[in-house]
């Protein structure tokens, strides 16, 4: 089936998460007339030359690429305020630092169809590269540390990267689950060969090759 | 399921301001996390159908008309965006009606939650697997191992039906503020409480009811 993930690798492909980002809104400068779009996902524009307006990201670079527009990038993408997200995150080993859910993904579909409408795009690109380097790093490590065994909360941690640790963090949760949950006498072997079926359903894909 | 009678007014609201596209995503994005099927947004399909239909009346017309290229090709990636939401959201269905179908056959709640076409197209892929086990395999096996649900006669339940595994863990996001019960047979009574945003890795169990009321997404 096209266009569908393979569940037992991630459960989001790369291009569904990318898909998700590019409803988020930003803003953009039209150099055109066009009246407003009545879509299914919603009305945008009017359009007029110089008057900025709000629309998906999607619809932005559709316009881009037609030379319809220019990007007002977001705030955050700024050179000041990355090289502040950046400090912190390498000051903080077990917090993460507020960014936008798709902060890759916009970053990317802007650095790939906007590079003319960002200042500083070289510096604004490699301090995103760093930052998220620095995040799965720190991602990564922090997984060694996880406390309880029903719920964990994970702060400001971004779509891509949810989806990346969401196979070895899911496994790893049920196995911690299933050992610390008092089993019932009766239910064990039923439940043992249901859990050994399931096991062998699904390849195991660690996080790191070590 | 209980969706619509337990619905308090601020989820009315967000229903209300919430368009559909962004409640197929929501369903979308819930279905392919939930390890289990989940009860079918009957009345949200329907409406995105009849949307779609419209839209693709409009951009005849527009084509007639000569409308702009740029704006019907525009009109078209927003047309392209909610048809794959829609087929992307029943093909996941349908991957799991497979998955469990034996398990869907004969369990009420699962049943409940698909649609009238769901549910003959989980009774013909029941009966035709049955029908292919039995014809190729099960008739050469002795008389005590030839049940398609149970390993051998003496089995006391159908131990050999696969089934959603729900103590397994999903990632979720609260739209308002939540307490979950974590409490289980054996356990202290323990709650967490979400606030609005905030993300958790979770144990699908807790997080069932909560998802079908809409409070919280899976993402």
């Amino acid at each position: 089936m096209a266009g569908q993930s393979d569940p037992h690798i991630s459960l989001f492909s790369p291009q569904e998460v990318e898909f998700m980002a590019e409803d988020e809104m930003v803003e953009i400068v039209p150099n055109m007339n066009m009246d407003t779009l009545n879509f299914i996902s919603g009305n945008f524009g009017r359009f007029v030359p110089q008057i900025p307006t709000q629309v998906p990201l999607w619809l932005a670079v559709a316009l881009k690429r037609r030379g319809k527009c220019n990007f007002r990038p977001p705030v955050w993408m700024s050179v000041d305020n990355l090289t502040q997200v950046l400090e912190a995150e390498r000051e903080s080993q077990s917090t993460f630092q507020p960014l936008p859910f798709s902060y890759v993904e916009i970053a990317r579909l802007l650095f790939d169809h906007a590079r003319d409408d960002i200042p500083d795009m070289y510096m604004v690109r490699s301090l995103v590269e760093d930052i998220r380097d620095v995040r799965l790093h720190k991602l990564e490590t922090n997984l060694g540390s996880f406390q309880g065994t029903s719920a964990v909360k994970v702060s400001n941690v971004s779509a891509m990267e949810v989806n990346l640790v969401r196979p070895f963090v899911r496994r790893a949760l049920e196995a911690f689950y299933k050992h610390d949950k008092p089993e019932p006498e009766v239910n064990r072997g039923t439940r043992s060969s249901r859990q050994q079926r399931e096991a062998n359903n699904e390849p195991r894909r660690p996080l790191r090759q070590r | 399921m209980a969706s619509t009678s337990e619905m308090g007014s601020a989820d009315f609201e967000t229903l209300v301001s919430t368009s559909d596209v962004e409640l197929l995503k929501r369903a979308w994005r819930n279905e392919k996390a939930a390890p289990e099927i989940l009860q079918y947004e009957a009345a949200l399909v329907d409406r995105a159908k009849e949307q779609i239909e419209l839209v693709e009346e409009t951009i005849e017309e527009y084509v007639e008309d000569g409308i702009d290229p740029l704006v019907v090709s525009l009109y078209q990636m927003d047309l392209d965006r909610t048809q794959f939401l829609l087929r992307s959201y029943l093909r996941v269905r349908l991957l799991k009606i497979e998955k469990f179908m034996f398990h869907n056959h004969k369990s009420e709640e699962a049943q409940q939650r698909l649609s009238e076409q769901e549910k003959v197209f989980a009774k013909r892929c029941a009966g035709d697997l049955e029908k292919h086990f039995e014809e190729s395999v099960l008739v050469k096996l002795p008389e005590n191992y030839q049940s398609v649900l149970k390993q051998s006669l003496i089995s006391e339940v159908d131990d050999m039906v696969p089934q959603p595994h729900l103590d397994t863990f999903v990632v979720c996001r609260s739209n308002n503020f939540v307490s979950l019960n974590l409490y289980e047979e054996g356990e202290s009574p323990e709650t967490v409480e979400m606030e609005r945003g905030d993300l958790y890795f979770i144990r699908y169990k807790i997080v069932r009811g909560a998802i079908e009321s809409g409070k919280i997404d899976l993402i």
